[in-house]
Formats: C-alpha cells, structure tokens, sequence
C-alpha cells in the first residue's frame, strides 16, 4: 500500500507491504540507511528515529503507523553536507563512539534530551542514552559529549555583547568555561 | 628506532578522523551497500539439539511468492571443500548447513533465496524436514568423559585437544612450598555480541570469473579461506575493505555466512545477501566466546610467595572446532600473568558438545585465564590473612628485571607494575576505600573490594598455533603499510583490513604525519580491495597500534630516505649532510633549501635530476613481521605476543544481601599501554572494555538447558550492559614504553576487559565473606547473589535451631 511520510522536514511516498517497519521502509525506500537494525525487537536502540521529536524504535512499527507524524533521522540532523550540528560535533570531540553502529541512534536520543533540558545531570543522561545499548564504548565518552554539547548549547543561548561577543567565546574547553568570567556576565547568561 | 625530538603528532589529544561520517551516519557498513538485482537469504534452524536429517522436502516452500532456491547442506557439501579447522582434527568436518546430521540446536539446515528477506523467511517456514533425533551431550565434564556421544562419529570421540605442558621443576616447587591450595572456577559461555550482526553480500561475474565479497569482517585469511572452500584461485576473490563493521571485539568471522552466500551468488548469477537477524546471530551465528572450567592448584610460601601453578582448563568449544580451541593457547603467553611463578603445569583439554560452535573473542581466552589467576592470588592473601594488594607485590616482576622470561618462553618486554599500583592506590586513596567499604557493611550492606592485576599480551602473532598443532608451521604474521605522494604533493596511505571502530585511519596518518612532519589530517587513507592490497593479518591480537603502526613508520622511514637522497643528490653533497624538516630538505654548508613541492615535482616529472638507479615517483611499502616471535616452538616453550600492557583494577562493590544487585560505587583503573598514540582511541578501548567485562562477570551467559536449548536468544534474556550498570570509570595513567616497537607502543584493544571479570568477581567475593560463601563461576548474577545470601541465612538459623 502507498504511504507518505514527512522525514526530515520533506514528505516522501513509498508502496509498502503493511508489515514492513519504518525501519526497513527508510533504509529500503528512502535509502536513509543511517537507522540501524540491531536487534530487531526494540532493546538495542541502534534503529532509534524521533517521532514528533521523541525517540522512537523504528524496528518497532509499521511504516503505515508513520503517517502523519514528523518523522527526524540521523541525515536530518547535520545542518548541511560536511556540516556537522553542536552534538554530532561534541561526540566527535570527545570520541564518543567507536564503530559508529549504534552512534545515529544515541545522538538522535541525546538531541532529544537536549532539546528539553540543556543542563542535564549526569544521571538524566545517563537516563536518556538508557535505552541505546553501546558495546564499545562503556559510554564514558558518550556521557561526556552529551554533557559538552550541553554546554555549548547553553553558550549558544547566551545573549551576545553589542560588540559581539559572547561571554565565553572559547567553546568547548571546560577547563576555560568552568574559569569565571564575572565580567562578562553581566546579561543574565544562565547557570 | 626511537625518535630524539619530541613527538609533534603521537601522544596528543587529537580528534578521531573516524568519528566525522558515522555522527553523520554515513557509516558504509554491508547492510548499506546497494547491489542491483540483489537476492536475500533466510535460514531454517534446527529444532534438536543432535539428530539425523531424514528427508527435506522443499517442493512447497519453491511454489512461495519470490523464492528463487531453496539449498541443503548436501548440495552444498558437494561444491564446497569443508571449512577450515585449527587443530588437526580432519574429521572434525563443518560445512555452513549441516550435511546428513544437525549437531546443535538452531544450526541452520537449509537456505532460502528470494527476492526480499521476508519472503525467504515466509518460504522458510514450508520447508518440511524429518528429523531422527540422536543422543546429545551439553555439559563440558560429561562430553570430556570417554563414554559421552561423539558430536562427529567419524572423529570418534569428543575430544579435540588434551595436551599438558611442563614447564620449569613444578612438582619439585609443589614439594618445597609450605602451602597449597586447590579450587574451582567456571567461566560461563558468552560474548562480545556486536550490535551488528553479521552480514555478507557477494556477486559472482562468469564473464570476469570474479567473486565480489562484502561482509561485515575482521578476520586474517579471510579472502584465503573463501577461495579454498570454493576452490577456487585466491585471485577470483575480491573482498572490499572500504566496508565499516558495526562491532567485532574478535568475533565477526562469518566464514560459514561467506562460504554458504558466495556459493550461492555463483549458482544463482544474481548478487546475493545474507545479514543475520539477531535470533540467527545469537543462536548460529557461531559466535560464542570461550566456556571453560579451571582447576587451579597453587604451592606458595607462607610470606605469600607463589612459587608454582598447576592449571587444568576445560573447554566446551561447541559443536565445530574452527579456530576456538586456540583460545586455550594465547594464554600460555601471559600464563603466570605480572607474577613470578617459577613453574606452571598447564592441561589444555578442549572438547566438543551440542551446543553452537565458538569464535575468537576479545583477548582469545586471555580473560578467562586471568580471572582464574587473579581468583588464586586472592585465595592465598585470603588464606594466609595477608592484604590482597600486598600478595601481589610480592609476587610482581620488579621493573629492572625485564625483559623477563617466563616459565612457557616467553619473555615479557617492560613494565613497572610496583608503581602502577601504588599510582592507583594513591588515587583512589585505598585506606579511605576501606573505611567506606566497612561503614557499608557496618550499615547492613554487602560491601567488597575487588582487586586484579594482569596482562594483554599484544603484538599478535601465531605461535599458539605451531605449539598445539604440530603440522602448523607458521611463524609469519606481518601487516603493511604503502605510501603514495602524488604528482600534485597530496600523500595517501593504504591500510589493508576491514577495522570495527579502532580507528586505524587516525593511527596510520598519525604516525605517517609524525615521521614526516606534515599534518596529519591532509593524509588520505584509503582501504584498496584485497586483490590491490599488500599482507594484513586484521585487527587481532591487539596488534594494530604494534603493527599497522609499525609498518606505517617504516614505510614513512623509507619515504623520508628517498626524499633526503634525491635532494642531496641536487645539492651535490652526501646524505649525511642534509637535515629533513617539516617536508624540507636544507643543507646548511650551500644554505640551500628543497621545499616538498620540489621533491615531488622531481620524482614525478623530472626523471633526468634523479640519483642513478633511482625510481620515479614517491612511493613505499613496508610489510612488518611481528617483533620478537619469529620461531618455531622448542619443547613446549616459544615466544608469544612481543609486548604486555600491564592494568590494575581497583573496584567498591556494595548491594542490599536481599536484593542482591551489585552497585559499583567506585572503579578505578591503573593502565600502562607503552606509548600512546591517540589517547581518546586509548580510553574509550578500555571503558568499553571495562563495560564489556562488567557484562561478562554479572550479566551475560549464553545459557544451554538441559534438553540442550539454548535459553538466552534475545537481548531480554541475553543482557549488554546498558549506561545504568556501567559506572563513572576512573583511569590512571603510566607509561612503560616497550622496547620492542616503533614509538615503545604495546596494544589496548584488550584493555580492560582482560582484568574487570576478575576484579567484579574478587568484589564481590569480598562483599560476601563475612557470610562464609563465595561465588566460583562467572556470570555473578543478581539471582545467585540473592540466592546464596538466602540460603546461607537458611542454613545458619538451622544450625542456630
């Protein structure tokens, strides 16, 4: 049967059995092959896509049960070709994963916990990322990205000076971050 | 070898070329790849644990929408050889179906080919096969008993491997000792179970007489392996390594996958494709780690002293040899671990049983040894009523006595333990872990400390395989390196492997851009096909920082010597008068200078300014034999892996003695790798190991009934540690640079994972010591805590009574 789903911002149509998930449906009709089948029965999290922005198992539904919602995957997060956003960036700079497999899931999971919380406690990461299962990583490097990525989303939100910059402009350093800038905070930036 | 000047490149905190394309997810890894016409294959697994097949019948499963062909063992045993076997075992014979018999429950019988997976899987299931079911054996004790039913009638036994070494005056050194000690430990079957399962893709061409090969692999000798099943030339195999693997951790090794699609690319002339779901990954995927009993007995002195080791080990390989019995011989190469045993006997017994077959597994049996190591230097300190940490230290290698020789022949390369430990000790300012683990007890908590200390022998080469298979005379074990700066000056280096997430590309231009002073990030790497490539041995052994690295220093050597030649050739003076620096040759005494781009505009274009005898173009390789290790075994004894990276773990485990769920409250790791080359690459190898490990000790078992099913199939019974069991892991940093390579590098893609199960467990036997029970088989799991507490609270209220 036909269906059309808006992925990434864009409606796309495929003709689909009724049994085929969304996940075989991206990867088969959309060649978005970034969503991966793990376990194929919704506890490895490697096939994680947001729908209507919250992290779901594609390998759990049906394409047809897709229909109307807002369907985001890996592809649609970078900004642009060869551009990466603040958490695709931040796992790169802590080396927050290692054969990549699980890794579209997991940064899809912590864009969503970021999406509502950019201050997040460890243990609130460590509860998003719950249901993305790493094996190579004992996820030591994926809490820090998540926790790099949440400070430099709170950088973002700091409001700039009228000369332009911003309270912290070396992003990323936490030991620099961390240091105080009284001086430069005078505009409410959050905490 | 070492360099004078200060490393610009290796050592620092650089980013993981890696890293960018799978954030993207633009990973490219077999499932991705695109093959017109491409056909699916499912596979119908055995019911019976053994049995004899009695009749297929496929008549209906061919009438299924889609279906192309339906293929049984028997037809396939006729056009293929059988797969190969470690051992010398010949009778021991293994073909991706089962031929005539199935000898494990869910072993795949037939294959159906269709135009989807899910119409081969909906064919599948009209396939009708008889089944006459045969005795079975699942226990390894009773499957090493002489009376058990042989899996392979024809080899006559389920005997594969029962060899005992001798090595150094072991009984003389039981006899002297004040002290002995004898136990038990099992370690329970399981794996590194990637969240990639395995998958193959192949396309035959009869025109070209091509078999194109893409898989999800890391294994030595795979293209060599395809071709001999085939049979056919190893130069009609092209298996492209420009695929990404979704985890491997030593245990991708589809052989039976690859062999069972590339025949069937060839008699269907379509490309064909097989991906395992995860039922037919954990089930047959024939990836199962190494299920083994250890029987230690110690002699040592009353000061703590170990001065000799008997060890028996019992595997239950499964039911197929492969490779996994070698799994009992790497050890040999750490067999006393950091300590000074004078003498050890050792019987490696390897049987087979009706369970699934096992593959190599992170560390090749190195972790299991280690636990059962580090089991017994607690039980001695426990024994005497000593501190566990203190037993070590007596017992430690001091670091002026290497390069030490250990009893089996091997000489270890470094190291400092003493210091490592007392770096750890510091950190975590033991004294105050003790307190806190005495106020948890004091609170009515179960509460220990778990204490290891071992080795990952790295480097590897193959010499396990000369000392339990005497007709295996290997002793090569290289990996290469080729170096092309082109016409335009733009540098581009080959590596010629699949990798699984270790980041070889970050290491190769790494140490390229270190020996020749340029940047490494404007260095291409790129993975030719294997007919284009030079010899690799693939990521085993934790090898690749030894011997990818190594090979790429030498071939960077070999680039900056051509390159130091062909300009003082230009100047008119000797080599010796030249200095290389950042791509520029200078000679001080004419106060001349040659830029890269002359070099290269030289050698590409300027055939008439070369040296005599020169070649045009820049352009090296380098195949790197392992250091050390280059001989066959004498007399039980041989040199193994050339370097040994030292870890110490330190762990606080606490839990409720009702519940029994253990909570790591602190963990803390002392890691001595040599050099190291990219320190994100390093620690998340051993966090990740350290995960693994955990999941080893408290989680995961592939568990067999005793109707020999398997009973853990799925990740709801199977369980991978999630971020919820895996705590904040603290790493403490030393470095011991091993003489033996290129930078004093030694390997870290065991890290971690070779000492957590023996860390957990020793945690967890110290949390339940005051009760008087101990747990003797890995995994710990949260219902054997619970249990053991009960019914040692059981037992004492009765004796109370």
């Amino acid at each position: 049967m036909k269906v059309t789903l808006k992925v990434n911002g864009r409606l796309r149509t495929a003709d689909v059995e009724p049994r085929k998930t969304l996940l075989d449906t991206l990867r088969e009709d959309f060649l978005l092959t970034g969503s991966h089948a793990g376990c194929e029965h919704g506890v490895c999290g490697a096939c994680t896509v947001l729908i209507d922005g919250e992290p779901s198992r594609a390998c759990l539904m049906f394409a047809v049960q897709a229909d109307g919602y807002e369907i985001t995957t890996i592809e649609g997060l970078a900004p642009a070709p060869g551009e990466l956003n603040v958490v695709q960036d931040a796992f790169c700079e802590t080396h927050g994963l290692q054969c990549g497999y699980c890794t579209p899931g997991m940064i899809l999971s912590a864009h969503a916990l970021l999406e509502h919380n950019d201050a997040p406690t460890r243990k609130d990461i460590v509860e998003a990322i719950s249901g993305n299962i790493c094996r190579c990583t004992g996820y030591g490097q994926i809490v820090e990205a998540v926790e790099l990525a949440a400070e430099r989303l709170r950088q973002t939100n700091v409001p700039r000076h009228v000369d332009g910059t911003r309270p912290n402009e070396s992003l990323g350093d936490s030991t620099t971050t961390d240091a105080p800038k009284a001086a430069h905070t005078p505009h409410g930036a959050r905490r | 070898m070492k360099p004078a000047a200060p490393m610009k490149f290796v050592s620092s905190n650089r980013r993981v070329r890696e890293d960018r394309r799978f954030v993207a997810g633009q990973g490219r890894y077999v499932a991705d790849v695109v093959l017109e016409g491409l056909l699916h294959v499912a596979v119908l697994p055995s019911p019976h644990p053994a049995a004899r097949i009695v009749s297929i019948d496929a008549a209906e499963a061919m009438k299924m929408p889609g279906v192309h062909y339906v293929l049984t063992g028997e037809e396939l045993a006729k056009a293929t050889d059988p797969l190969m076997n470690g051992l010398d075992t010949p009778n021991v014979r293994r073909y991706p179906l089962a031929v005539g018999q199935v000898r494990y429950a869910g072993e795949w019988v037939v294959a159906v080919v269709a135009e989807s997976r899910a119409q081969a899987e909906d064919a599948a299931e009209k396939v009708r096969i008889v089944y006459e079911q045969l005795p079975y054996v699942v226990d390894s004790e009773e499957a090493f008993d002489s009376t058990s039913p042989p899996v392979h009638a024809a080899h006559g036994s389920n005997l594969l491997l029962d060899k005992t070494f001798v090595w150094g005056e072991v009984e003389k050194h039981f006899a002297e000792s004040q002290r002995h000690l004898s136990f038990r430990v099992v370690w329970g079957r399981n794996s590194t179970v990637p969240i990639e399962t395995f998958g193959v893709a192949a396309k035959w061409d009869p025109w070209r007489e091509m078999l194109d090969v893409w898989a999800s692999i890391q294994m030595p000798k795979y293209p060599d392996q395809i071709a001999r099943a085939l049979r056919i030339p190893l130069n009609n195999v092209r298996v492209h390594f420009d695929v990404d693997v979704g985890g491997s951790y030593g245990v991708k090794r589809g052989i039976k996958q690859s062999v069972l699609v590339s025949h069937l690319a060839r008699v269907l002339g379509r490309p064909v494709r097989l991906i395992e779901d995860r039922l037919d990954n954990m089930r047959a995927g024939d990836a199962h780690g190494p299920d083994r009993i250890f029987d230690v007995e110690i002699a040592f002195n009353d000061d703590g002293i170990v001065n000799s080791m008997k060890m028996r080990a019992l595997d239950n390989v499964g039911a197929y040899a492969g490779r996994s019995p070698f799994q009992l011989g790497k050890p040999i190469g750490a067999i006393v671990g950091p300590y000074k045993i004078k003498s050890v006997q050792y019987r490696a017994i390897a049987v087979t049983s009706n369970k699934a077959a096992q593959e190599a597994v992170r560390g090749f049996g190195q972790a299991p040894t280690n636990y059962a190591i580090e089991t017994a230097i607690d039980k001695v300190a426990n024994t005497l009523g000593l501190d566990r940490i203190e037993v070590r230290r007596r017992n430690f290698i001091r670091s002026d006595e290497f390069p030490y020789l250990i009893p089996s022949g091997t000489h270890y390369d470094s190291g400092d333990y003493h210091t490592v430990v007392a770096k750890v000790l510091a950190h975590a300012n033991y004294e105050g872990l003790i307190r806190e683990r005495d106020a948890l007890r004091a609170a009515g908590q179960c509460a220990g400390i778990g204490i290891a200390a071992c080795l990952e022998p790295s480097g590897g080469n193959s010499a396990f395989e000369p000392l339990l298979n005497e007709k295996n005379t290997t002793t090569t074990w290289m990996d290469s390196c080729r170096i092309v700066v082109d016409g335009l000056g733009s540098v581009t280096a080959t590596i010629h492997t699949t990798s699984s997430g270790q980041g070889h590309e970050t290491l190769a231009a790494t140490v390229i851009g270190e020996v020749l002073e340029i940047d490494p990030d404007l260095i291409r790497i790129v993975r030719p096909d294997s007919l284009n490539s030079l010899p690799s041995n693939t990521p085993v052994g934790s090898r690749m920082a030894i011997m990818l690295g190594g090979a790429a220093f030498h071939a960077a050597q070999k680039l900056k010597a051509k390159i130091v030649r062909l300009a003082a050739h230009q100047f008119g003076c000797a080599e010796k008068d030249v200095v290389y620096g950042g791509g520029t040759v200078s000679h001080a005494a004419s106060d001349r200078k040659f830029a890269w781009a002359e070099h290269v505009n030289i050698a590409h274009r300027n055939f008439h300014l070369l040296p005599e005898g020169m070649e045009p173009g820049l352009e090296t390789t380098h195949v790197m034999q392992v250091p050390t290790g280059t001989k066959l075994p004498e007399n039980g004894r041989v040199q193994m892996y050339p370097c040994h990276s030292f870890e110490f773990h330190l762990v606080l485990i606490a839990f409720d003695p009702v519940i029994g769920k253990p909570e790591i409250r602190r963990y803390v790791i002392g890691h001595d790798c040599g050099t190291v080359i990219n320190p994100r690459i390093v620690k998340g190898m051993t966090l990740g190991g350290i995960a693994h490990g955990i999941g080893a000790s408290l989680l995961e078992e592939f568990v067999y009934d005793s109707e020999g099913q398997m009973l853990t199939q799925s990740f709801m019974d199977y369980l991978l540690p999630s971020s919820h069991e895996v705590p904040k892991v603290e790493i403490v940093h030393h470095c011991t640079p091993s003489p033996f390579t290129v930078f004093g590098q030694k390997g870290s893609g065991e890290s971690g994972y070779l000492g957590a199960p023996a860390a957990i467990s020793s945690a967890i036997n110290d949390a339940v010591a005051p009760i008087g029970i101990s747990f003797s088989k890995l995994p710990i799991r949260i219902a054997a805590i619970s249990d053991a507490i009960a019914a040692a609270g059981e037992l004492q209220t009765k004796v109370k009574a």
